[in-house]
């Protein structure tokens, strides 16, 4: 079969499984979300934590909760690593401080950087307690505050956008453990490990001495890919037979990650009263991800350097389409996964996962995280050319006036900013130079590779750079916490000051938002904002590389 | 219109120099940033100049001066017009009237809120306010350009003057209701020359976001310097700077103020003064007009359409009656009934009143009471004309009969929209016979139609507003074809109306004249007083009429409309640019470092110097090239929203991908003919 067929072939298959799962995914988000009742272990947990579920939230009271929370799981986070030693199934495993501060940020910002090896760094507890846990809830942050925009828009005259409590309790338990504990058991029968065993010591063949570990992989691996996260618990991530054994694993792999940012487009829609708003954000996910696809195949055939496509650092039982495929939708998810290494990619199959990330996440980005930045880049479009038709823009009968563009603009600064600053010091200081496994071209773009996955909280590494070390790990950290909660209180400021106005009627005067043109202008936006912004890293980086 | 332009801009070049001061431009970031960057390319070509760092450098600063040059050209316009203003505010002297009834001399500029001022034939009002006493005939031409005298009178909805113009005849007292240096003049010569602008909140909006893009570009480009250097080849800064000014949207940063200077100018343009940018603004938002029945989509008076003849009479003779009966109607409806008995019924002139008069004939004038007028003629006979129950009567009192066909066309006419009046006579010494019914009609003004349709293709509402009854009000409504009617309607319903739909989300226009318009006018979006109106309506309200007509409130929509547009299109074309300079500068920047690069270098260009200088070059010149864009407004039609933007979209900004493609290529084969590059 001829790349171009396989590829088409495949990507058609995930479209397929996708366009299935995301209506009855998506009402089942929206019916959550807009539920009146609690379920009985809902009203449990807010009985012990305290929590009146029916007291809704001011935005600054939930963007002051989702801090809150985030801060207490940095800090426990960072207390359990730095205790491990003193619990059980930890095999003497520990980290630096430095380590430790960064895996803390990079788990609660849903981010999965991991500069520790997997297998080295945590044991069983500290995955299990720590890792698997905000693998959970990090994720059930991002779609907590992606519903909450989403109810800006959907109410008039509110002062109130929810309550961060319930939300965060309800996106865990009606829609992220479910849908975890269904995909671990898929894992599982495809042959993922699920055990607390010690590492087992074996002599292969060869008379060599290999350490086989053990662990619970699958429970782990699960919510790793459905949660938009990414850390592996093997250094290998899913590159390693354990976490996922072979090519049906692997389609479940791109799957999970795809389910729910492919799903929540439809839970807006419904949300929001106008199914069509859903399908064009589905369209506009799906273009940009379709693409990247095809391109990362592309790059890594027809543009690689060996006749038969660049093999190099792929698993030969998932093959360069199904290796491209995954690279192409977990950097465009905000999912660190890997199942080849990135740092082997060609030239110019390192540059389209970059690209993909430099997105913004909004192919179809992260749980959460992939809504509320794609419906921000709504609102600087309909800003654009809203006022081209001859009126105030307005997105849904809302007004996108001066509070609106400011936060929306603010958002869309945090991540360049982050990445031009963190990369322009990355290159210029020795030590994260010095970092670098190459040289040229090739060590610029794994440094704005790694900036660039820390900002956009993706956690996909480039490989090639020794990142565990202080440097390194602090630059990283602090790109992860600014990029994950900066645009979190902008997006819950615009949530804010959009549910407090009321609608204005649609009239044959005022912008359509669900026609095909505008779906090619918020491609446009998407394309121009992030092109314009890293066209010259690109081109010092990836392209460089790839012409000389 | 172009040769103009250039003298305009030719005038406002000293003040475009003037503006190069950078306290002036810390309203502008994005050219504040462009005059740093010239200033900081202007110390490097002192240390070592070359040809290309001090083109470049020539060229930066012709980009701020552009952009000054743009908003001196848009005041300029304002200033030429307020120069004409402010010779009509010439120092008057005001005979102030005493609590005595003495007068005294006082400055027109020491005249108080509430002063009494005794003004006659030949003098100049010396500020605005009410007549209190007295009726004058007016020259407002100062202020309005029309020539014609208006007549100004105390009490009723005539009773405001301005400051500024003259009385033709009579002596009138005037209570000042303006605080000196805050009079109708001053406020237009504030206005028009951009003295008191304040940024409207989508300007301000717009101007948040390409203050954001600028910190970006800001942000890419200091990137790109640690980069290269990593790369190994440091960039001279007259390069990054040359790179900053080609990203950051100098365009739109340039031409916004005067895009908005230009919108408040095209309404000056049309004898329409707003009081603040925002109304301006909020006029293209409106999506409902409420718009007076009288005067605006109707001629104002009824008119005679028909004579209707019932019980066997004869139209002819009705027409003659009809006639007859009102020679001495002198109110538009009698006039009309003349005019159509005359033109087309063919009734002879049938002499007038006056020989009418001398032949013994009596005139009865219509009265409120007796609700009919007529004649009785000096053989006896006699002729009534009047509303139909009023005449039926009299019919009945004098012992007419009353033919039984009547009933059925006065419903008829009235259920049309119409007014009946019924016409009888009575022989001399007979009983009164009743002969038919006159069709008095509103006639409505032509093309307003296709005017309502335009408006609901651009998705707006129209409600007429009216005192008449329903019937009469739909029936106009539906041969207007306006969307909705507001019948019987008092100042209060017309309140409760803009209430109604502004709480549904909507933002309402009107226009008003009366005092009793006032607190609708303020009520709504956009209120347009009209110039003829009291000065409490002219306060109310954010826009004046100088013209008072009412029809302008379409035109004030559109010119909103087209504010928004032009700002929302050069806003499109400016960062659309940007892709192509991205292709002309940065192959050109790296190419030394990887040569390599040349590959994408898909423009090119005859060497890296002259790419870049040709995309700075291009960039100033776009916004030379756009300011009779900026300043006429792109061209509004009355489309839908979607066709609108496939439009806008299309031109500008695929336009603006693609124009600096061709534009930088031919400037860079002129410019790699300078020596020394």
């Amino acid at each position: 079969m001829g790349t171009a067929l396989q590829t088409a072939t495949a990507v058609l298959l995930v479209a397929a499984i996708l366009a299935a799962l995301h209506v009855p995914l998506g009402s089942w988000i929206a019916h959550t979300f807009t539920d009146e009742a609690d379920w009985r272990v809902e009203r449990l947990l807010y009985r012990v934590v305290g929590v009146d579920p029916r007291a809704e939230q001011r935005w600054t009271g939930y963007a002051g909760s989702v801090l809150a929370f985030s801060a207490v799981g940095i800090l426990g986070l960072f207390g359990l690593i730095l205790v491990q030693g003193l619990l059980p199934w930890s095999f003497g495993r520990s980290m630096d401080w430095h380590t430790v501060l960064n895996t803390a940020v990079s788990f609660v910002t849903n981010t999965n950087w991991q500069s520790y090896a997997g297998e080295a760094g945590t044991g069983h507890t500290v995955q299990l307690l720590g890792l698997t846990v905000q693998n959970v809830v990090s994720a059930a942050v991002g779609l907590a505050v992606a519903i909450a925009l989403v109810r800006g828009l959907a109410r008039e005259g509110a002062g109130r956008i929810g309550n961060f409590w319930v939300d965060l309790v309800r996106g865990t338990v009606r829609v992220i453990l479910p849908l975890a504990a269904v995909a671990a058991i898929l894992l599982l029968l495809g042959g993922v490990i699920q055990n607390l065993a010690r590492p087992h010591v074996v002599e292969t063949l060869g008379g060599a001495r290999q350490v086989i570990q053990g662990g619970p992989v699958a429970s782990q691996e699960a919510v790793k890919l459905l949660g938009t996260n990414g850390g592996g618990f093997f250094n290998a991530n899913s590159a390693h037979p354990f976490e996922n054994p072979g090519p049906w694993t692997n389609l479940l792999q791109v799957v999970l990650v795809l389910a729910i940012p492919f799903s929540l487009p439809h839970a807006y829609g419904r949300m929001v009263g106008d199914r069509r708003q859903g399908v064009v954000a589905v369209d506009v996910m799906g273009t940009l991800l379709a693409a990247s696809m095809a391109l990362a195949v592309w790059a890594e055939t027809a543009a690689a350097s060996s006749p038969l496509g660049s093999m190099e650092g792929k698993e030969q039982r998932f093959g360069i389409v199904w290796s491209s495929l995954f690279g192409a939708a977990t950097t465009g998810t905000s999912t660190g996964a890997v199942n080849a290494m990135h740092d082997s990619l060609s030239p110019l199959g390192g540059g389209v996962v970059l690209l993909n990330m430099m997105l913004g996440e909004v192919s179809p980005g992260g749980v959460g995280t992939g809504l509320y930045s794609y419906l921000v880049l709504v609102v600087i479009a309909v800003f654009l050319a809203g006022l081209m038709v001859g009126r105030t823009p307005e997105l849904l009968g809302k007004t996108i006036g001066r509070a609106e563009v400011t936060s929306a603009a603010l958002v869309t600064l945090t991540m360049p900013a982050l990445v031009l600053l963190g990369t322009g010091l990355a290159v210029s200081v020795p030590v994260s130079v010095g970092a670098r496994l190459n040289d040229g071209p090739h060590g610029l773009s794994e440094l704005l590779y790694a900036v660039t996955s820390a900002a956009n909280n993706n956690g996909s590494a480039f490989a090639g750079l020794s990142a565990d070390q202080p440097f390194l790990n602090l630059l990283l950290a602090a790109c992860m916490l600014l990029g994950r909660l900066v645009p979190i209180v902008l997006v819950l400021r615009l949530a804010g000051s959009l549910a407090a106005q009321g609608r204005r009627p649609v009239t044959a005067g005022t912008m359509p938002t669900a026609t095909p043109l505008f779906t090619v202008l918020v491609l446009g936006t998407v394309l121009i904002v992030a092109g314009l912004t890293f066209f010259p890293s690109l081109v010092l980086g990836p392209l460089a590389e790839a012409l000389s | 219109m172009t040769s103009s332009l250039v003298r305009t801009g030719w005038q406002a070049l000293p003040a475009a120099f003037a503006k190069l001061d950078p306290r002036h431009l810390w309203r502008s970031p994005v050219i504040l940033v462009v005059w740093v960057g010239s200033a900081l390319t202007t110390f490097l070509s002192v240390l070592e100049p070359t040809v290309f760092s001090v083109s470049v450098t020539i060229w930066l600063w012709a980009t701020v001066l552009f952009a000054n040059l743009a908003e001196a050209v848009a005041e300029g316009r304002g200033k030429a017009q307020a120069e004409t203003l402010r010779r009509t505010r010439t120092e008057t002297t005001a005979r102030r009237l005493l609590a005595d009834g003495s007068e005294e001399d006082v400055r027109g500029t020491e005249l108080l809120l509430g002063d009494l001022v005794v003004v006659e034939a030949g003098q100049v009002i010396p500020g605005d306010g009410d007549v209190v006493e007295g009726v004058a005939t007016v020259d407002e031409s100062a202020i309005t350009g029309e020539s014609a005298p208006v007549v100004r009178e105390s009490g009723g909805d005539r009773c405001a003057v301005t400051g500024g113009t003259t009385v033709l005849s009579d002596r009138i007292v005037v209570r000042v209701t303006s605080r000196p240096g805050e009079t109708f003049i001053d406020r237009m010569i504030a206005l028009v020359e951009g003295a008191s602008r304040q940024k409207t909140p989508n300007e301000v909006a717009l101007s948040i976001l390409l203050t954001t893009l600028t910190i970006i570009f800001v942000l890419a480009v200091s990137a790109v310097q640690p980069m290269a250097v990593y790369s190994g080849g440091r960039l001279s800064l007259v390069v990054l700077v040359a790179l900053l000014v080609c990203l950051i949207p100098t365009t739109i940063g340039a031409l916004l103020s005067a895009i908005g200077i230009a919108g408040m100018d095209r309404l000056v343009q049309r004898n329409v003064l707003a009081m603040s940018g925002r109304a301006v603004e909020a006029a293209g938002d409106v999506s409902t007009l409420l718009l007076d029945k009288t005067g605006t989509i109707t001629f104002g008076n009824r008119r005679a359409s028909a004579f209707v003849a019932v019980g066997g009479t004869d139209r002819a003779e009705l027409a003659a009656m009809a006639h007859l009966s009102s020679l001495a109607d002198e109110t538009p409806e009698g006039r009309s009934v003349v005019e159509f008995a005359r033109e087309e019924e063919g009734v002879a002139d049938g002499g007038d009143v006056v020989t009418l008069g001398r032949s013994g004939a009596t005139f009865v004038p219509f009265s409120a009471t007796t609700r009919m007028s007529g004649v009785d003629l000096a053989d006896g006979s006699r002729v009534r004309k009047g509303a139909a129950d009023a005449v039926l009567g009299w019919t009945r009192a004098e012992g007419g009969e009353v033919p039984g066909d009547l009933e059925v066309h006065v419903a008829g006419i009235s259920a049309s929209g119409g007014t009946p009046l019924v016409v009888a006579a009575a022989d001399p010494g007979a009983s009164p016979t009743v002969l038919g019914v006159i069709h008095l009609k509103d006639v409505v003004k032509p093309g307003m139609r296709e005017r309502f349709d335009q408006l609901r293709a651009m998705g707006i509402r129209t409600v007429m507003i009216t005192g008449d009854n329903p019937l009469t009000a739909k029936a106009i409504a539906d041969e207007a074809g306006v969307d909705d009617y507001l019948a019987e309607a008092t100042p209060e319903d017309k309140m409760a109306l803009i209430r109604q739909e502004q709480e549904g989300g909507r933002l309402v226009a009107m226009t008003g004249d009366g005092t009793n318009d006032a607190p609708a006018l303020a009520q709504a979006d956009v209120g347009v007083a009209m110039n003829t109106g009291t000065s409490a309506a002219k306060e109310a309200g954010n826009m004046v009429d100088l013209d008072s007509d009412p029809t302008k409130l379409i035109d004030i929509v559109a010119i909103g409309k087209q504010l928004l547009i032009t700002r929302g299109a050069l806003t499109t074309f400016s960062i659309a640019n940007d892709v192509a300079k991205y292709f002309a500068i940065v192959p050109a920047m790296f190419v030394g470092i990887f040569p390599g690069l040349g590959a994408v270098d898909v423009m090119r260009l005859s060497s890296p110097e002259s790419a870049m200088l040709s995309a700075v070059i291009f960039n100033a010149l776009v916004i030379v090239a756009l300011i009779p864009l900026a300043l006429r407004g792109v061209r509004y039609r009355p489309l839908s929203a979607s066709r609108l933007l496939r439009r806008n979209l299309l031109v500008y900004g695929l336009g603006g991908i693609v124009a600096p493609f061709v534009g930088i290529k031919a400037i860079d084969l002129l410019v790699s003919l300078l020596p020394g590059l």
